[in-house]
C-alpha cells in the first residue's frame, strides 16, 4: 500500500520536474524580461522627475496628469490628438493593407500549387531588409522631387514645394507597406483552407460577383482577416521608426513621443506612465476585439 | 432574377417542358487524362426521379456538375427546359443542388440558410419568410430554425440542405450523393422523404449514387454509367431484370452469367450443359439469370418434365436475414448462386452437403453483351 503510494509521488515528483525543466527557461526569460521591465515601468510611473528626467521620489501621479495633456502651462489637446492620429493612421493602414491583401492572396491561390510558396516568400522578402533601410526609400519616393510629389503638385494636393512625405499620408503609406505582410500570411492561411463547396453553393443559389464574395468567400476568411488585423494594428499602433522618419512634425504618434520621453527631452515617469497608458488601450482594444470576433463567429482562430 | 421563357427557336417537340433535360454528344476531357464524360446522349423527362448509377469515377458528379453549371463540357448540348445552357453560367440557371457535404453557411442560421437564395434573387420579407416557414413545416425541420448549421445532426443537415434547394421551386434538383454520409437507418428514413417530397412538388430530381440498392428504391428511371458512358437507361424494373451488358449486370445486383453457344433456336451450350432460353437466339453470347430467380428443391421432390434442371450440392450458405444465399456446386463442377427468402421452415433451408436440385427457368434467362 505504501509503495504504491510512493510510487506514486515519486511519478508526480518527475513530472513536476520535467516541466521544470522544459517551461522553466522559457519563464525565467518572460520573468526576466518582460514581467520585471514592466514592473519597474509601472513603479517609475508614479514617481516624480529631476530636472534630468530621472525619477525621483515623493511618489505623484503628475506623470498621468501629464499623459493626459495637464502641465504647468494648463491644459493642451496636444496629447490626446497624438493619441487619435495614431488610431487614425494605424486604423487606416490596416484598413489599407487589408484591401490590398485579398487581391494579392486569391491572386497567388489561383496559381499553380508548386508556385505559391515562391511567390509568398516574395511578399516576405523585403521585411528581412532593416526596416530603417526601407522607411528611408519611401522617404525618397514620397520626397518633394519624386514623381508621385509632382502628380500631388499638378492635383493641387499639397504645395509646390512640398513633397508627400514627411505626413500622415507617408506615414500611413509606411506603416500600410511594413505590416502588409503579417495582413497576407494569416489571411492566405485562411483562405488556403477555403471550402469551395460552400463557393458553389452561393452559386447554385444566385449569387454572383460582389454578392457571391460577401456571401461565401468573406466569412471564411474572417479568423484569417482578424488575426492579421491584430499582427497589423497592435504594431502599427506603438510603431516608431515609420512616424519618426515619414512623419515630421505633423504626423507624430505616440511611439515616438514615449521616445522622447527617454531621449530627447528626457522625463523617465511621464515616459513610462504613457507606456502604461498605451498599454492598457492596447489591452482594451484586445478585448473588445475579442468580443467582437465572438459575435461575428466561426472566428475562433483569431482570438488571441 | 426571372427566368426567360425558352426561346422557341431552340425549343424541340419533347424537351420543352418544364423540368425536362436534354444531353447531347456531352463531353468533358480533365487535362492531362480520358475523358470524364464521353459523348453522353440522355433525356430525362419531366418530373421524373432520374438516378445516375455508376462506381466512384465514372463521370456522373462530372455529369451533374455540367448541368449545374459548375464545369463545362469541352462538347455537347445541355437544354434545361428547352433552353440551351452553353452560356447560362451558374447563378443564372433554373436548378438547385442538394450537396453530397451539404454544404451550409457555417456562418448563417438554419432559416437564413434555407432563405439564402430567394434573398439572393431579392424576394423580400414578408414573402421571403413565409416560402421559407412554409417549407420547414413541410420537412419538420422549424423547430431548429435559429440553430446555427454546424450544431445539426447529419440528418437534420440534409433536411435542411434540400430545403434550402426546394424553397426556390427549381425545374431541377441536382442531388450527389446525398445520403451517403448517413448511417442505414436514417438513410432509409430520408430516402422515403426525398421520395415523398420529390412526388409532391413534382419537380425533377437527378440523383446520383454508387448504391444500386438506393437506385432501386427510388428512381423512376436509372441511367448506369462507367468509364464516361452510359451503359444503359430505362425504367428500374427493366435495367435491373434485363441488363444490356455485364457491367450493369454485375453492379445492378448478384448474378450468374456463361458464355453460351446456341444448339436451335431455343437452346445453347453453356458450361452447366444444355439450357433452354425462352428468348430467340441469334448467334453466341452470355447468359445471365439473377440469383433470386433460380428455383432449388429438395432432391427427394424434383419436379418431373422440368427444363434447365440441374443436380448439385449446396457449398455454401450464407444467412442474409429476409434470405439466404446459396452456392450450389452441380455434378459437373460449375457454381450456381442462388437466394431463397426464409419464408418456410425447415424443409426449404438447406446446409453445405446437402443435395439439391436447381432449376433456371427459360423466361428468367437473359442474354446480355459483353
Amino acid at each position: 500500500m505504501s509503495t504504491v503510494r510512493s510510487e506514486v509521488a515519486l511519478e508526480a515528483g518527475r513530472q513536476r520536474l520535467r516541466l521544470w525543466i522544459t517551461a522553466g527557461p522559457g519563464l525565467v526569460w518572460i520573468m526576466l524580461f518582460l514581467l520585471i521591465p514592466s514592473a519597474i515601468l509601472l513603479a517609475i510611473a508614479f514617481f516624480s522627475a529631476d530636472d534630468y528626467g530621472n525619477p525621483v521620489l515623493p511618489l505623484s501621479l503628475a506623470p498621468f496628469q501629464q499623459v493626459a495633456g495637464y502641465s504647468l502651462l494648463g491644459w493642451d489637446s496636444g496629447n490626446i490628438a497624438i493619441f487619435l492620429r495614431s488610431l487614425a493612421q494605424a486604423g487606416t493602414a490596416t484598413l489599407v493593407s487589408a484591401a490590398l491583401s485579398y487581391p494579392l492572396v486569391f491572386f497567388i491561390m489561383s496559381r499553380p500549387e508548386s508556385l505559391r510558396p515562391l511567390l509568398l516568400l516574395f511578399i516576405i522578402l523585403p521585411s528581412w531588409t532593416n526596416q530603417v533601410v526601407r522607411t528611408y526609400a519611401w522617404l525618397e519616393l514620397l520626397g518633394p522631387n519624386a514623381p508621385v510629389s509632382w502628380l500631388a503638385h499638378a492635383l493641387h494636393l499639397v504645395p509646390p514645394h512640398l513633397g508627400l512625405a514627411p505626413g500622415s499620408f507617408a506615414v500611413t503609406t509606411g506603416l500600410a507597406y511594413n505590416y502588409l505582410p503579417y495582413m497576407i500570411v494569416p489571411l492566405y492561411a485562411s483562405a488556403e483552407k477555403l471550402d469551395w463547396t460552400l463557393v458553389e453553393a452561393g452559386r447554385d443559389l444566385y449569387a454572383s460577383g460582389a454578392k457571391l464574395f460577401w456571401h461565401a468567400v468573406f466569412p471564411q476568411t474572417l479568423p484569417g482577416l482578424l488575426s492579421g488585423v491584430i499582427f497589423v494594428a497592435i504594431p502599427a499602433f506603438g510603431d516608431y521608426v515609420v512616424p519618426q522618419l515619414l512623419g515630421g512634425d505633423r504626423a507624430l504618434m505616440i511611439g515616438s513621443l514615449i521616445a522622447n520621453q527617454f531621449t530627447e527631452t528626457p522625463d523617465w515617469p511621464y515616459g513610462a506612465a504613457l507606456t502604461i497608458i498605451m498599454l492598457v488601450f492596447t489591452g482594451l482594444g484586445l478585448v473588445a476585439f475579442r468580443i467582437l470576433t465572438r459575435k461575428l463567429g466561426g472566428a475562433e482562430e483569431a482570438t488571441i | 432574377m426571372t427566368f426567360d421563357p425558352p426561346a422557341q427557336a431552340v425549343l424541340s417537340a419533347h424537351s420543352a417542358k418544364r423540368g425536362a433535360i436534354s444531353l447531347s454528344g456531352i463531353t468533358r476531357i480533365f487535362a492531362g487524362s480520358i475523358a470524364a464524360v464521353d459523348h453522353i446522349d440522355l433525356d430525362i423527362h419531366p418530373g421524373e426521379f432520374f438516378t445516375l448509377l455508376g462506381p466512384s469515377g465514372c463521370g456522373k458528379t462530372t455529369l451533374l456538375r455540367m448541368i449545374a453549371g459548375f464545369e463545362a463540357p469541352d462538347d455537347g448540348r445541355i437544354l434545361i427546359s428547352g433552353r440551351e445552357m452553353q452560356d447560362v453560367p451558374a447563378h443564372k440557371r433554373a436548378v438547385n443542388t442538394v450537396f453530397q457535404s451539404y454544404a451550409l453557411f457555417p456562418h448563417l442560421n438554419v432559416e437564413q440558410n434555407i432563405g439564402f437564395g430567394l434573398r439572393m434573387r431579392g424576394i423580400k420579407n414578408p414573402e421571403r419568410k413565409k416560402r421559407v416557414d412554409a417549407i420547414m413545416e413541410m420537412m419538420q425541420i422549424g423547430d431548429f430554425a435559429k440553430r446555427s448549421a454546424t450544431q445539426l445532426s447529419g440528418g437534420q443537415r440534409q433536411r435542411v440542405a434540400l430545403a434550402r434547394a426546394l424553397v426556390n421551386e427549381p425545374e431541377v434538383v441536382l442531388l450527389d450523393e446525398p445520403l451517403s454520409a448517413l448511417d442505414a437507418k436514417l438513410r432509409a428514413e430520408l430516402q422515403i422523404e426525398l421520395l415523398r417530397m420529390q412526388k409532391r412538388l413534382g419537380m425533377t430530381f437527378i440523383f446520383v449514387t454508387h448504391d444500386q440498392h438506393e437506385a432501386l428504391v427510388m428512381s423512376d428511371r436509372i441511367g448506369v454509367m462507367s468509364k464516361g458512358k452510359i451503359q444503359q437507361v430505362g425504367p428500374v424494373l427493366d435495367v435491373y431484370e434485363k441488363p444490356k451488358n455485364v457491367f450493369v449486370a454485375e453492379f445492378l445486383g448478384l448474378s450468374n452469367i456463361w458464355p453460351f453457344t446456341p444448339t436451335g433456336p431455343h437452346t445453347a451450350q453453356t458450361p452447366l450443359g444444355e439450357l433452354t432460353i425462352a428468348a430467340p437466339l441469334n448467334g453466341s453470347g452470355l447468359a445471365m439469370i439473377r440469383p433470386e430467380k433460380i428455383w432449388i428443391y429438395n432432391d427427394t421432390a424434383v419436379p418431373k418434365d422440368q427444363t434447365n434442371l440441374f443436380m448439385g450440392v449446396v457449398r455454401e450458405a450464407i444467412y442474409m436475414g429476409a434470405s439466404t444465399q446459396y452456392r450450389i456446386e452441380l455434378a459437373n463442377g460449375q457454381s450456381v448462386l442462388a437466394f431463397d427468402t426464409n419464408n418456410q421452415a425447415a424443409e426449404r433451408s438447406w446446409r453445405p452437403g446437402e443435395p439439391v436440385a436447381v432449376e433456371l427457368k427459360p423466361d428468367n434467362i437473359m442474354q446480355i453483351e459483353p
